[in-house]
């Protein structure tokens, strides 16, 4: 389970999280949705570590990822997270871009390595891929190669932050589909969207954030048809237009 | 002035000794690089780094960029010998040279670093990599790749400013050149072939940068 208590983080003046408490358990799919700056993509950053927080605590399985005798690396491997821009190696085939972190960090044999890889490709559609560097690629299809590198760790959860945010909109399904296909398998997913549909279809619970607060958080289709929020049910409109 | 009689067959017979010379400076011109190299990329780190790191890099950048390589030079060799450490002459044409060749990438390096987005290196820590790892296998490919050119230009360079080493007593090509045309008084001829054989050396690195700088450039667009 991913657990958030209470956590809270500012730069500067400015509040960016505020007493957030929330928790993503073992196969459950959380889509945080809200207005651009609301603090949903920090989360994520600071749910792996790559922030600091100023306040409360963040647990995964137990663990605490800010704790002093934490190990972060081991702990950041239960952890996968894509981005919004990618953020691809182009030095490396998507072969290589898969491939990397199982050698370094689980030192895998290069050959077995690989192979773990190209089944890692396969899994996002991008089997006859696997040799081209990204420059190469479509922006859906380097998104997909993110993907593919973040599942190979084996990770107990995967977070994705606005990953169709850059897309070209006839790219977008192709990565919402990988989406699709690791919640049948099952995967604990925590997504920062702006698709209210797919948040429908694919969240088991949606979660609203404003200011940096977590304004509400419920059944999908009751915080998304139904929300008891004004500002949430504020927020919703203006989305619709 | 104009009736000088080339005598070419006396020249050439010393070529072996020429070529000699020669190995010594590719030998010099290719440990100050090992030594030039890594410092720079230390340095550029430093460079990024808190006022504690980035002050004492600043000074030695400041230092071997404006004052002579000669003078750095005899500041190893006459200077220290004066204190009493003797390092033989190729040991300082190595470390002078190397620690100018770092001085002058330094500066690029710090650029190159910068040019590489802070979000490989968020990418590659997310998969568990230690931040040497990250660096190691996602930054440093993307620095050299954009650092590459200016270092072989440097590498040229750092070639020709070894023939320096003749003044601190250093057999290279150009030592080798000096003790030839004096035992022989065909000074054109030896100073002639020389300048051709630094020009034949310049060139062959620039090839082999060329040839070795492909593989550098996967996957750029």
């Amino acid at each position: 389970m991913i657990s958030l208590r209470d956590v809270s983080k500012r730069y500067g003046l400015l509040r960016v999280l505020d007493g957030v408490s929330l928790d993503v358990e073992r196969g459950e799919v959380v889509c945080l949705i809200g207005p651009s700056g609301s603090g949903k993509s920090t989360l994520l950053q600071c749910v792996n570590g790559l922030e600091a927080i100023d306040g409360g605590s963040i647990a995964v399985d137990g663990e605490a990822v800010h704790g002093r005798g934490t190990n972060i690396n081991r702990l950041r491997q239960k952890l996968g997270i894509v981005f919004q821009q990618y953020n691809t190696f182009p030095h490396l085939t998507a072969l290589e871009n898969v491939a990397l972190a199982l050698r370094v960090v689980k030192r895998m044999p290069r050959r077995d390595a690989e192979a773990a890889a190209a089944r890692q490709l396969a899994y996002v559609g991008l089997d006859g891929k696997a040799d081209q560097y990204p420059s190469r690629l479509s922006g859906g299809q380097q998104q997909r190669v993110a993907i593919a590198r973040a599942l190979a760790m084996q990770p107990h959860y995967m977070l994705f932050d606005e990953v169709t945010s850059a897309l070209d909109p006839e790219l977008v399904g192709e990565v919402l589909q990988s989406l699709r296909k690791l919640r049948a398998d099952g995967m604990a997913m925590l997504i920062v969207t702006h698709e209210m549909a797919f948040a429908r279809e694919i969240g088991d619970r949606v979660a609203f954030f404003q200011e940096g607060k977590l304004v509400e958080v419920g059944p999908a289709s009751q915080v998304l048809d139904a929300p008891r929020d004004g500002r949430t049910a504020k927020f919703l409109g203006r989305a619709a237009q | 002035m104009l009736d000088y009689q080339f005598h070419w067959r006396a020249v050439l017979a010393d070529l072996p000794e020429l070529l000699g010379g020669a190995v010594v400076t590719l030998q010099v011109t290719a440990l100050s690089v090992i030594v030039g190299v890594p410092l720079a990329v230390l340095l550029a780190a430093c460079l990024r780094g808190g006022a504690s790191a980035r002050r004492p890099a600043r000074a030695f950048i400041e230092v071997t960029r404006n004052t002579p390589c000669l003078f750095q030079l005899y500041l190893f060799y006459y200077g220290l010998g004066a204190l009493g450490l003797n390092l033989p002459s190729f040991t300082v044409a190595v470390v002078a040279i190397g620690l100018n060749n770092a001085g002058f990438l330094a500066d690029t390096y710090r650029s190159a670093l910068q040019a590489v987005p802070a979000q490989q290196t968020a990418a590659a820590r997310s998969l568990g990599m230690s931040f040497l790892n990250a660096f190691w296998h996602v930054v440093l490919p993307q620095m050299a790749r954009i650092a590459y050119l200016p270092t072989v230009n440097q590498v040229v360079w750092a070639m020709l400013n070894s023939s320096l080493g003749t003044l601190i007593g250093l057999r290279e090509l150009t030592g080798v050149t000096q003790f030839l045309q004096s035992r022989s008084f065909r000074t054109l001829e030896f100073f002639l072939l020389t300048a051709a054989l630094y020009y034949v050396l310049a060139k062959a690195l620039m090839l082999a940068a060329a040839l070795l700088g492909r593989r550098l450039a996967r996957g750029a667009p």
